[in-house]
């Protein structure tokens, strides 16, 4: 995998030195930082020092600032995780209930009233959203602040005010996905026989549903918001945009525009890594919730 | 006679479907005494398993609709509040389904679903429920009772989760136990110690029965009365001899007419009666057999219904309530054969 | 697009005995059943006939635009909606209805390109990969998986990154994000349909794999492909706007209508029309695709409904 990440950037257009360097070029720096770089050694040895030194966590250093990759990722990290896991947690606020009601009653008002919602949550572009969530909390009512991002130490208020807005825009559109999810295994979940042999037993309504119903939708719900989760922290460039928000997305986005090499193979690798974690945690977790597949 | 432990009267199930109003279960009576076994037999799409969840309450409300009366211990299931029905589950009646193999919760222990079956009936400390539910699981012949409590589902084969559910059955000492196909999912071996299981442990309690099957060979083996439905309704019902030995009913002696050798069959599955039962959505108006009949001797036949009649000829007619052979049928010849 | 995780694969331990046929089929008959039944299905019938709309509309932008989309009028700039302007205009005077319908043929080609070549890529490999089984499905999907791994925006912005932005680059870098879905699907669909009693039957009286592959294989395993394809399409539309909303997509002065979010955007406080109306467009676009998906999962692939659910993102 590290060869497809380092391959794809290396076919990214343009000289990145002569980019850096800008209006202050001559040959002679030109020729240094080639050196200095390795930029001027052939592909594959290039490919092998980077990945040994990605092992060591030594990422390489930004064209444009000079500061080292790790460093900047590692500034940008926390901002990208805060919102990552608050949107999920809106996610599974608005999806849990929701799906859980509609599949108690199908067919009824509020199954209907949900999957329209759930419906609209999953086609709405949420640029736009978080646009108009601006032009109307930001703008028109002046209740929240349009963007930008404080650490929790440092303005706890500030931090949530800035953070609510792009959470519920990420949290809306994960959670109309985990909607659906969830309707249709607590639907599978009701219709299972295992339900039938708890009624028999004369259960309360209540435990019922709890240990035989939602014990068991669990199962999906687990997957499908690791799944969401790992999208979330990748996936949340454009509202990182939007909202100003310093994290991660941003970080490669610029990489992007100026072609900056290492950071862009930084952040690339660092989200492929933070994928195959997020599906790591959610095979153990899944280990854990189902017996049927500890050995 | 005392009064019976289930008495069911003119029991009717209704199910909404996108193809119409079935009508599943059509005026179905029925009892069943303390320590009596009835065996309900029939095709698929008979009614039978339908009429046994309808008197727990246990068909989904949206679709169903149940009418009639069935008493148990003079008190009617149908018409309970649902917090009396669910303390009626359990303790009034236990069940056991199927499949063994989806009717346990795979996410939870063997020993978990006991206790909190036992736990949902009366102030018992955890301790002392795990103590029942190791004994219970003694009982039904598991090997290391205290080891199974710990134990999943999954771990364990289709005999031994089949005797956990009616573990889960019997843990309450229901005065009533409903079997729906409970051995058909299981092969012959197991089936039969299902079976001595099942005797033993009503001989022990005075548990009343009703095994749903379409199994002959169980019915001759565990049964003291037959009841055959057909079209949602009764059409013979009488003692095992009197049903199995001189069948009344043209349906009955259909199903009867492929099986070799009722002494020595194992798997005496009922025989192949040409055709298809009627969709519930579309019953005949007279005898619902008479479709597929193949005697239809009366004109009656085809437009009335024939009503649950004393076979005449039967011998056992001056018995109790419970020996009475009776058949649903016109023909007249379920007396000379 | 962001936040808007990829389909869940739309291939589980079930989805490959779902939605298989259990007899072949001749396609004509086929077709005129679905049509009938989607047409019974409001939602879905709704959805196809809008979608229909913009397509037209996309067809006939030139005609059909009140005025030139392009056209420059400074001294009617940041136009309320009114009855000249139904949507307004925005900074430079340009009518903003017209640019959204010229949006429409931008984001639609951009959207059908990229499914298609996801299609083509992406079923020719499934496609392989579960007839041929064996090696080549193992190096085929294996490269599928770690393609798959890598997260969808990220790919499709480095892909972007390496060919440089433009409304064809942004088509390719969607479609690569989708091949492995639809090898996925494909895949799926292929191993269900390969082992049924017309294909071995096919087989034995010595038909070529070629002819296997295009009159019995692929026909049957299609239904799954068909109802990926329209909920591919949405987010097809969705990830074309999210890429020129961050000016890596369609490039100015033409009309995305992400990239008329984007430059909207700074006028929010003062002219919301500037962004409020090529959001709609997307929104209804993509959320037309996204029914019409459902819609068609309803009609040819029943079982796969839990499976697939929410699969748009």
């Amino acid at each position: 995998m590290s060869v497809i990440v380092f391959g794809l950037v290396q076919l990214v257009p343009g000289d990145p030195i002569r980019l850096a360097l800008g209006t202050r070029f001559d040959q002679e720096t030109y020729d240094a930082l080639l050196a200095r770089s390795g930029l001027g050694q052939p592909l594959v040895t290039q490919y092998f020092g980077w990945a040994g030194r990605a092992l060591t966590g030594d990422l390489g250093v930004s064209f444009r600032s000079g500061e080292t990759v790790t460093s900047l990722i590692a500034e940008r990290l926390p901002a990208t995780l805060t919102l990552a896991f608050a949107s999920i947690l809106v996610a599974l606020l608005i999806a849990v209930p929701l799906g859980t009601l509609s599949a108690l009653r199908p067919r009824s008002v509020v199954d209907r009233v949900a999957t329209v919602l759930s419906q609209i949550g999953i086609s709405v572009p949420e640029f736009w959203m978080a646009i108009v969530l601006i032009l109307v909390f930001a703008g028109t009512l002046g209740w929240l602040p349009s963007g930008g991002y404080v650490p929790l130490t440092e303005d706890p208020g500030g931090w949530a005010q800035r953070l609510l807005l792009p959470a519920v825009v990420t949290g809306v559109v994960s959670g109309s996905v985990i909607t659906r999810f969830v309707r249709s295994s607590v639907l599978e979940a009701l219709g299972a026989d295992h339900v039938r042999t708890a009624q028999a037993k004369g259960l309360p309504t209540r435990q019922i549903f709890a240990w035989h119903v939602l014990r068991n939708a669990l199962l999906p719900l687990v997957t499908v918001t690791g799944v969401q989760l790992a999208y979330l922290l990748s996936g949340v460039v454009v509202v990182e945009i939007v909202f100003a928000w310093p994290g991660l997305g941003q970080l490669a986005l610029q990489a992007v525009q100026s072609r900056d090499y290492p950071v862009l193979q930084g952040a690339i690798l660092l989200f492929a890594v933070v994928f195959l974690l997020i599906n790591l945690v959610v095979d153990l977790l899944y280990t854990a919730i189902d017996p049927r597949i500890r050995r | 006679m005392s009064a019976p432990l289930l008495e069911v009267e003119d029991l009717r199930v209704r199910l909404r479907t996108p193809r119409g109003t079935a009508h599943v279960v059509n005026g179905l009576g029925y009892t069943v005494g303390r320590g009596e076994t009835v065996a309900v037999v029939g095709e698929s799409g008979s009614g039978k398993s339908v009429s046994v969840l309808a008197l727990l309450g246990l068909l989904p409300a949206r679709v169903a609709t149940v009418t009639g009366a069935a008493r148990l211990d003079g008190e009617d299931l149908l018409t309970m509040s649902p917090e009396r029905l669910r303390e009626v589950r359990g303790p009034g009646v236990g069940m056991v389904f199927q499949d063994p193999m989806t009717s346990l919760n795979p996410v939870l222990t063997i020993g978990r679903q006991l206790v909190e079956g036992i736990r949902a009936h009366g102030e018992v400390s955890k301790a002392e429920a795990r103590e029942r539910a190791a004994g219970l699981l003694a009982e039904v012949g598991l090997p290391d009772p205290q080891r199974a409590l710990d134990r999943y589902p999954h771990e364990l084969s289709g005999g031994m989760r089949q005797r956990v559910v009616i573990a889960i059955a019997l843990s309450n000492n229901p005065s009533l136990l409903i079997a729906d196909e409970a051995t058909t999912a299981l092969d012959v071996t197991v089936q039969a110690q299902i079976l001595d299981l099942v005797a033993e442990l009503q001989a022990e309690h005075g548990t009343g029965v009703i095994w749903i099957t379409h199994d002959l060979g169980v019915v001759a083996g565990i049964a003291d009365r037959v009841l055959v439905m057909y079209g949602g309704r009764c059409v013979e019902d009488g003692t095992v001899d009197d049903v199995l030995e001189r069948p009344a009913h043209p349906y009955t002696r259909g199903l009867l007419g492929a099986l070799p050798d009722l002494a020595t069959s194992d798997d005496g599955d009922l025989a192949t009666v040409p055709g298809v039962p009627p969709a519930p959505t579309d019953l005949p108006p007279g005898c619902v057999f008479w479709p597929r009949c193949p005697v239809r001797s009366d004109p009656r036949c085809a437009t009335e219904q024939p009503p649950l009649a004393i076979v005449p000829t039967s011998h056992r007619d001056i018995g109790g309530g419970g020996l009475v052979h009776r058949a649903a049928t016109w023909c007249e010849e379920g007396s000379r054969g | 697009m962001t936040g808007a995780p990829l389909p869940e694969p739309a291939v589980s331990p079930t989805a490959t005995e779902a939605g298989v046929p259990s007899t072949a089929r001749t396609s004509r008959p086929r077709w005129r059943e679905t049509l009938v039944l989607l047409a019974r299905n409001p939602t879905a019938a709704v959805a196809a006939t809008v979608l229909l709309l913009i397509a037209l509309m996309a067809v006939f932008d030139e005609t059909l635009a009140p005025s030139g989309p392009n056209e420059i009028a400074v001294e009617d700039r940041l136009q309320p909606p009114s009855l000249e302007h139904p949507f307004g205009t925005d900074d430079l005077g340009r009518d903003i209805l017209s640019r959204v319908v010229l949006g429409a043929a931008v984001s639609l080609r951009v959207g059908f390109l990229a499914v298609a070549f996801a299609l083509v890529v992406g079923a020719l490999i499934g496609l392989l990969a579960g007839f041929y089984g064996c090696w080549v499905d193992d190096v085929l999907m294996r490269f599928m998986d770690i393609l798959f791994a890598f997260p969808a925006v990220l790919l499709a912005i480095a892909v972007l990154a390496v060919r440089g932005p433009g409304s064809g680059n942004t088509a390719l870098a969607i479609g690569i994000v989708y091949v492995p879905v639809f090898a996925r699907v494909t895949r799926a669909s292929v191993l269900g349909v390969r082992e049924e009693v017309y294909v071995r039957a096919s087989r034995s009286v010595g038909a070529s794999d070629w002819r296997l592959l295009t009159r019995h294989v692929l026909p049957n395993a299609a239904p799954p492909i068909i109802v990926q394809t329209s909920v591919s399409l949405a987010f097809a539309v969705l990830a074309e706007a999210a890429l020129s909303f961050l000016g890596l997509g369609t490039q100015p002065p033409n009309p995305s209508w992400g990239l008329m979010l984007a430059e909207g955007r700074g006028f929010i406080d003062l002219a919301w029309w500037l962004a409020f109306f090529p959001g709609m467009a997307i929104f209804l676009t993509v959320l037309c695709f996204n029914l019409l998906g459902d819609g068609l999962r309803d009609v040819l692939d029943p079982r796969q409904r839990t499976l697939m659910a929410g699969s748009g993102r």
